[in-house]
């Protein structure tokens, strides 16, 4: 009866309330924005002597706008990939023999690396238009989202609690049904804690994709990101923090327009048994809440979700199978389905040898394999510093709920800023006091991943029981024993995540901090990352396979041999 | 109310449930063989312990899971795949949190392509029947307990099934709650004011299968099978403290801790110990602490389970392992009804803990095959370590994997309190050395 009664009362109050003209105005600023930024996107590529980008403060908030399309379209192609790439891998056993593993990879792998072959591409596919351009910048930045959004929603869709499987198959659910009234609502959290971040995660891609030269080919799109690169080209210290600044805005702005309202709205996908103390709140929420032209144009639109959920699509519910005579029968397809993929693979790999081997021999091999031992080795002893530095600190904020409160979103912002933005103060530093470049530059590879290990500290050490605190304060362990005995292992769980995370983002960081150019400055390191970057410079695409490659195998193991099984330990051992 | 003459609503016959193992082969029966009818217009109870099948033959009925073998029909119509006229209501209420108290009862019908109109109709009309009024735009987390299975039985209500499910639907309501619900349904029932022509509900609760029910069928395991069947002729509505109701009580439970007859060895495992003796997993401090019960007054060595049960607020799924493990080390036997401890479990309450865990650890080696199996490997050894697989992958042999892992946990707690052996959870291996 609710239901009935709220859209009577509805027509009562149709005339619009304040709350209304907030929101109108918003609505209409973001479209016309998008509109102002279509244009630019529309248009043919500028002439290679005219700027794409100019240092001109005040085209900031047209280039932070198209920055934030890019990333918005990105975001969209990263939801559609999700959608299906993670419900297909969930759905069938044999998809899923591939698609998951190839996502593992993908996900470990340094995608900075593939973006010359991708440029490359777009632009043949849209000769002469800036929309080729704008594809590979996308493209870029989708291939920073999409890996993680698609691994949380398969395991969202992996875990969907049994008792509420069995309504929707009791209940005859159709596959169709199924998917939008329990398994993508069930997803929800997970997935819009995920997009965050890879909003995050995708600034890095912006500075590098916006601006890139491939051999010949230079691109500069007109963004935030090729605003950085043309105020390193030019040395220029005000431009540089006109775009901290600048980015700062941006990301306040979808956070607290987009992000909180999603959050607090998702609130109620949350499988839990009762209703959470600390609900997360966000005024835009409230604000929406509030309008009733808004509400009123919600409901015919939630409605038609639902009859739209609702459509008898897809086929109806079967009986469990999972008996052990059901297996026989699929075992000469499961053969068939191996031996296909078996030879796809082995083709790929006979292809990526014999491209390499046009030009390369095993000498490069040799090389490539040295330098990547030296990168790996920069990302284990950076990790290891920035663990040192960053836990007993992070820990102490975790303690103190109030300091957690407002540190913990802080750090999880700062982990949006690309590193590129310091080359300028790394080269002024190197050449000035005539440091070691191998030292001196790998403090860079953690400067934008070493956030994802705080906060996740922060996280663990803001959840840790204060029961297992008073007991360890009332029998008086202090000092290193306390470290060892109580808050290490109870931050480990977290700990790792944020670690994992942030030693993936060192790979892809390499590409561009063992190689910084400030003004007409280059300072280089020894390091794959630097090799990569160079051939990537030069156009020379060999180089750029065999570097990509090896870095990729050995970030792969490095992940499998250690990191995985720290974890696997960890969540064991140290879970509470 | 019952109609003898008629065809049976429900018909299950030879029902067997396999599952495989993790390897792929054949695993244990979960449920062998297992036939029964539902005439319409009696409501009959599933009664066992956990592990027993009966969730498994619940879900077979309802068309979630396909049998290995058997034929389940509905109405003459075979069950093949979730059917109509079956509506099933579940022991975590099962709620999408995510949908109103009302679209939650919505979904069934909106599922199957019933007009919204209709679907409101129907789901207004259950929401009323159930006494849920005035909570339609609700959350399930905003409700309690039982508001909550009231909307699981509007759920279930709303596609008018002829035949409703229920698996344990009382089982995680406090002890008000869950006697308001079975008082409202059994009223709504003898009202005939639900469209509802049978009801099959599972329990664990045997005072509750009594009140409920007209038929009660008591499964056992290893396989599943109905090992008796009951009549409940008592007229409604039922008091708990009737003699007649407490004598029927007093008959279910001696029927469920006749001792199962032993296993038959298998075929080439015979030159082996005999480790097809499945433990349940209880504390070594509720096995003290239930010898000291039964030794205290007022039961003075020998109690009534039904009593014993009810002063402890003990479900027979925690009281029934816990006496057969008393029963499996020599410490106490059932009788009909009631558990009589022996003569050294009586000893054994007034013992100091290192007694204790002597007699303990020697109970272990003299009872338990696989107690003795683990010692005897470890002094065979030069090393004097074992590690757990070993002792898993012959367990197996004789029972399903999760059995095998329980049993094995079992035997850890048992055999470290008795100080027979120590273990290593992180290398997962045996030994004698515990740190000194």
């Amino acid at each position: 009866m609710s239901r009935l009664l709220a859209v009577a009362a509805f027509g009562r109050r149709a005339l619009p309330n304040h709350w209304d003209i907030v929101a109108l105005a918003a609505v209409l600023a973001v479209l016309a924005a998008i509109a102002r930024a279509y244009h630019g996107i529309a248009a043919p590529l500028p002439p290679p002597d005219q700027a794409a980008v100019t240092l001109d403060y005040s085209l900031l908030p047209y280039y932070a706008v198209r920055t934030t399309l890019r990333m918005f379209a990105a975001l969209f192609f990263s939801l559609i990939f999700t959608f299906t790439y993670a419900t297909l891998a969930a759905k069938s056993r044999r998809w899923e023999m591939v698609l998951i593993p190839l996502l593992d990879v993908l996900q470990s792998v340094p995608i900075l690396g593939f973006l010359s072959f991708t440029v490359t591409f777009f632009l043949g596919l849209f000769p002469g238009h800036v929309l080729g351009a704008e594809c590979a910048a996308v493209f870029a930045i989708f291939t920073s989202q999409a890996w993680n959004m698609a691994f949380s929603f398969y395991q969202s869709l992996r875990t969907v609690p049994k008792d509420l499987d069995e309504v929707a198959r009791g209940y005859r659910l159709t596959g169709w049904q199924k998917f939008w009234q329990l398994e993508a609502p069930y997803a929800v959290p997970g997935l819009i804690w995920n997009t965050m971040m890879s909003m995050s995660g995708g600034w890095f891609f912006v500075v590098a994709s916006e601006a890139i030269t491939v051999g010949d080919t230079t691109i500069t799109l007109p963004g935030v990101g090729s605003f950085i690169a043309k105020a390193n080209d030019a040395g220029d210290w005000n431009a540089i923090g006109m775009a901290v600044l600048t980015m700062g805005v941006v990301i306040l702005l979808y956070d607290q327009l987009l992000f909180r309202p999603v959050i607090a709205w998702a609130n109620k996908f949350k499988v839990e048994l009762s209703a959470s103390q600390d609900v997360e709140r966000s005024w835009v929420l409230n604000l929406l809440a509030r309008t009733h032209w808004v509400r009123g144009a919600m409901q015919p639109l939630s409605a038609s979700f639902r009859r739209l959920s609702m459509l008898r699509l897809g086929l109806p519910p079967a009986p469990k199978v999972k008996t052990f005579n059901s297996r026989g029968a699929s075992l000469a397809l499961d053969v068939v389905w191996y031996a296909l993929i078996a030879v796809l693979s082995v083709y790929a790999l006979y292809s990526v040898v014999a491209y390499v081997a046009t030009e390369l021999g095993w000498a490069d091999v040799g090389e490539v394999s040295l330098l990547t031992l030296y990168t790996l080795l920069r990302v284990v002893v950076l990790m290891a510093l920035a663990s040192v530095i960053w836990v007993p600190i992070s820990v102490w904020v975790g303690l103190r709920p109030r300091w957690a409160e407002a540190v913990q979103p802080f750090a999880q912002f700062l982990a949006a800023f690309p590193v590129n933005l310091l080359f300028g103060a790394a080269v002024a530093l190197v050449l000035t006091y005539h440091l070691n470049p191998d030292i001196w530059l790998s403090f860079l590879i953690v400067f934008g991943t070493q956030w994802y290990i705080v906060f996740n500290t922060i996280g663990g050490a803001a959840a840790f029981p204060n029961d297992l605190r008073e007991a360890s304060a009332n029998f008086r362990v202090k000092g290193w024993a306390w470290w060892r005995d109580v808050i290490l292992p109870g931050v480990a769980p977290y700990y790792l995540t944020g670690a994992i995370t942030a030693s993936g983002g060192s790979w892809n960081a390499s590409i561009v901090a063992e190689w910084v150019k400030w003004k007409d400055q280059t300072v280089v390191a020894h390091g794959v990352g630097a090799y990569i970057a160079q051939a990537t410079d030069k156009g020379d695409f060999p180089r750029i396979v065999l570097g990509v490659a090896i870095m990729s195998i050995v970030v792969t193991l490095f992940n499998r041999l250690f990191w995985r099984r720290l974890y696997a330990y960890a969540e064991r051992r140290f879970t509470l | 109310m019952l109609d003898v003459t008629a065809p049976p609503l429900l018909e299950v016959s030879q029902v067997s449930q396999i599952f495989a193992k993790g390897s792929g082969e054949k695993g244990e029966p979960v449920l062998q063989d297992v036939s029964l009818s539902l005439r319409s217009g009696e409501i009959v109870g599933l009664l066992g312990r956990s592990g027993c099948g009966k969730s498994t033959l619940l879900r077979v009925i309802s068309g979630l899971a396909r049998p290995t073998g058997g034929k389940v029909t509905l109405d003459g119509k075979p069950i093949d795949g979730p059917a109509e006229g079956v509506a099933m209501v579940f022991q975590s209420f099962a709620l999408f949190p995510w949908l109103t108290v009302l679209e939650n009862v919505e979904i069934g019908p909106r599922a199957i392509g019933v007009s919204e109109i209709e679907t409101r109709k129907r789901a207004l009309k259950a929401i009323d029947t159930i006494g849920l009024d005035g909570f339609e735009s609700a959350y399930p987390k905003e409700l309690s307990g039982g508001m909550r299975q009231r909307v699981g039985f509007a759920r279930a209500l709303v596609v008018q099934p002829k035949l409703l499910l229920m698996d344990e639907p009382f089982s995680a309501l406090d002890v008000l709650t869950a006697e308001t619900l079975r008082t409202d349904l059994l009223d709504l029932w003898h009202e005939k004011r639900l469209a509802i022509q049978s009801i099959l509900m599972v329990t664990h609760n045997i005072e509750e299968a009594v009140l409920m029910c007209d038929r009660i069928l008591v499964l056992a395991s290893h396989p599943g099978r109905i090992a008796a069947e009951i009549a409940n002729p008592l007229p409604h509505p039922r008091d708990r403290l009737d003699p007649d109701f407490r004598n029927l009580v007093e008959k279910v439970y001696a029927l469920m801790t006749q001792r199962p007859e032993p296993k038959p060895l298998q075929i080439g495992a015979a030159a082996g110990p005999n480790l097809g003796i499945a433990l349940p997993r209880v504390s070594t401090n509720s096995i003290a602490g239930m010898i000291e019960e039964i030794a205290a007054p007022p039961y003075h060595g020998a109690a009534d389970l039904p009593h014993l049960a009810d002063s402890l607020q003990m479900e027979i799924d925690d009281l029934f392992p816990l006496g057969e493990t008393l029963q499996l080390l020599k410490f106490a036997e059932f009788a009909d009804a009631d558990i009589k401890l022996t003569p050294l479990g009586r000893r054994f309450a007034d013992m100091d803990v290192d007694q204790r865990k002597k007699v303990m650890g020697d109970q272990l080696l003299a009872n338990l095959p696989l107690a003795a199996h683990i010692k005897r490997v470890l002094d065979e050894r030069p090393s004097h370590r074992a590690s757990a697989t070993r002792f898993r992958e012959e367990l197996e042999d004789f029972m399903s994997e999760d059995y095998a892992e329980r049993t094995l946990r079992a035997i850890i707690t048992l055999g470290r309190y008795g100080e027979l052996f120590a273990y290593d959870e992180d290398a997962q291996t045996f030994s004698y050395e515990d740190p000194t």
